[in-house]
């Protein structure tokens, strides 16, 4: 029971580094990415060649999962998106689909359509008991990681001069320009590390929730459900959207396995008819 | 109020833009000439036929009524499978089946479509997503009714009319299909052109000032959605028909993505968009997948990349834009005349 709650708070607290950049593209800077996926994908498949093919230690990947799919992130805002900020939202729709079809027939091409599977250092495997709780070590690894992120991306967006000038980019651009803020430098990097978050998540949960070339797509409903039902004003939306969605997919396959996805996709619905604009959202908020 | 000689005016404009011309009716000729002067890819053209209505569908709601759908392939796989069941099961007429099948989409829709208006673009999207899963998830686990991932089989349609059996060339296939294509597409144009469709299309364009003149909005996208939901059934149950069988796949997201990519390659929001688009894409999809029969997916990605870039505005309606340009071009004063 309590081990089913912790490997629930484990893969919510995964999604919700997955999920986070996008709830700042989507939520923030108000534009639908459906490719975000993508970019989680590029950080897996990054960590399996590095550390499978070419033998480098896991941990010293991570940095590798995070930069560079950031880096083809800020590569791919310079020469897309950052076109299509003020369009409409089936023109970003379609972009970003058109995208996600490349990544995945194009990581088809080059690693084929099988599960990869990532070998993880040996003590990352190991499992202990607390009181009869069983933890295994890489997921309490994942909980701490994605907890420090969290932290950090809380302390980034509410109490530095990055994250006041990032809510006046989004509040009003036009403002923000008139001020001598850079709108097009932040939106760039917002956008960039987003994707370098959602990379190091991929390779973090490639062990988890596995990396085959349809990751994109198997997982861009969960990144949306995140992002809907959290809200976009504030970072512990999200985060508890994501803990919510976490704990009930693995309490769902583990008490009912033959509803399956049934229970995630009924709940976004319930929660979305209720309160259309997200459990979390403020009253009032534009 | 409307004085009378402004009431007629009003007519006759509803009626002229609503009139068939000519070079409709050529191309609805071409289509069921087909049939006769080159029946050997009939299957292909049914194919072609059944996503062409799907896209028209889907116009219903993008093109006039501006709603964002990632799940329409909901109602086709629906009305797909509700047709396959039936016939199974029921009565094995196709076209008491295509009714049913067309009425159960229509309930969905109009149960969904309180969800759907719900809320702002990322709600719809969700929700629309969301709706078309669970259906596939439905199907999925619901194997002793719907044989789950090995799809419906053993589905013998009876023939058409009592009379007309579906052959293996796909010739009655492709004339039924042309047929329900035809009396669908010219209901929906009627409707586009009349009053209802002009309050459509206002809603899509400004909704608060449509509000203003008195549009009960909800109810109009309600309505409009039920009935690209109904119409979507039926594409849906086309498909089930012709090929006898229905699977897991139909409910599929990439579904709800091509017919996306369909209506953007023909244009939206005139509905000869959906039947362009659908050829166009039928075609580009045949020779794709003869080239690479695995990755053509990579390059119906690069298209929709390539469409956005370009300009939705210019690709769309390309032949409107055309004509346009050639009446701006050669016709010069007269061309204010033309509204």
């Amino acid at each position: 029971m309590l081990t089913i709650l912790f490997d629930g708070i484990a893969y919510g607290m995964l999604l919700f580094v997955l999920a986070s950049g996008l709830a700042v593209t989507l939520g923030l800077m108000n534009f639908a990415n459906l490719a975000h996926g993508a970019f989680a994908m590029a950080g897996g498949y990054l960590t399996v060649v590095l550390s499978n093919r070419l033998g480098v230690p896991f941990l010293l990947c991570l940095p590798f999962a995070f930069i560079v799919p950031a880096l083809i992130g800020a590569a791919i805002e310079i020469s897309l998106f950052r076109r299509l900020y003020g369009r409409s939202h089936l023109e970003q729709v379609l972009l970003t689909i058109g995208l996600v079809f490349m990544a995945v027939a194009a990581i088809d091409y080059v690693f084929g359509a099988q599960q990869q599977f990532l070998t993880l250092p040996a003590f990352l495997k190991e499992r202990f008991e607390i009181g009869g709780v069983g933890i295994g070590v890489y997921r309490l690894f994942i909980i701490v990681i994605c907890g420090l992120l969290t932290l950090a991306l809380q302390w980034i967006l509410a109490r530095t001069r990055f994250g006041s000038r990032l809510r006046a980019a989004v509040d009003d651009p036009r403002v923000a320009s008139g001020l001598g803020i850079n709108v097009n430098r932040i939106f760039l990097t917002t956008f960039a590390f987003g994707c370098g978050l959602a990379g190091l998540a991929g390779a973090l949960g490639a062990d988890i929730i596995g990396l085959d070339p349809t990751f994109p797509l198997k997982f861009m409903i969960y990144f949306l459900i995140v992002v809907a039902v959290g809200g976009t004003t504030t970072v512990t939306g999200p985060l508890f959207a994501a803990l919510l969605l976490g704990i009930a997919d693995v309490a769902g396959k583990y008490y009912v396995p033959k509803m399956g996805a049934f229970i995630i996709y009924g709940v976004m619905i319930a929660v979305l008819a209720i309160r259309p604009q997200g459990l979390f959202a403020r009253s009032g908020a534009k | 109020m409307l004085d009378t000689s402004s009431r007629i005016a009003a007519i006759q404009a509803f009626a002229r833009s609503s009139r068939v011309t000519a070079p409709e009716w050529i191309a609805w000729i071409a289509m069921a000439a087909l049939i006769v002067v080159l029946p050997k890819y009939s299957a292909l053209y049914a194919e072609i036929a059944s996503l062409a209505l799907f896209a028209v569908s889907l116009d219903l709601i993008l093109g006039y009524g501006g709603i964002v759908s990632l799940g329409h392939a909901a109602f086709f796989g629906l009305g797909a499978y509700t047709a396959a069941l039936f016939a199974k099961h029921f009565i094995n007429d196709p076209l008491i089946g295509l009714g049913v099948a067309g009425a159960v989409a229509a309930a969905l829709g109009l149960v969904t479509s309180l969800l759907v208006l719900r809320g702002a673009d990322l709600t719809r999207l969700m929700m629309t997503l969301g709706v078309s899963l669970m259906l596939g998830e439905l199907a999925n686990k619901l194997d002793w009714l719907t044989g789950g991932a090995d799809g419906l089989q053993g589905v013998a349609m009876g023939p058409l009319l009592g009379r007309f059996d579906f052959d293996l060339g796909g010739r009655v296939g492709y004339a039924y299909c042309l047929t329900v294509l035809a009396i669908v597409f010219f209901l929906s144009r009627r409707l586009v052109h009349a009053p209802f469709g002009y309050s459509l299309k206002a809603i899509r364009d400004n909704r608060l000032r449509a509000m203003g003149i008195g549009i009960d909005v909800n109810r109009r996208l309600a309505a409009t959605y039920t009935l690209s939901a109904a119409l979507a059934g039926v594409a849906g149950a086309l498909v089930a028909q012709t090929t006898g069988f229905a699977s897991l796949d139909l409910f599929d997201f990439h579904r709800s993505a091509d017919v996306l990519l369909v209506l953007v390659i023909g244009g939206t929001g005139y509905l000869y968009g959906g039947i362009i688009g659908a050829i166009v894409f039928k075609l580009m999809n045949d020779m794709l997948s003869a080239i690479t029969p695995q990755y053509w997916q990579f390059w119906m990605g690069l298209a929709l990349v390539v469409i956005v870039l370009i300009g939705h505005e210019r690709l769309a309606r390309p032949f409107a834009a055309l004509s346009a340009r050639l009446s701006r071009g050669g016709g010069g004063g007269n061309a204010r005349d033309v509204p």
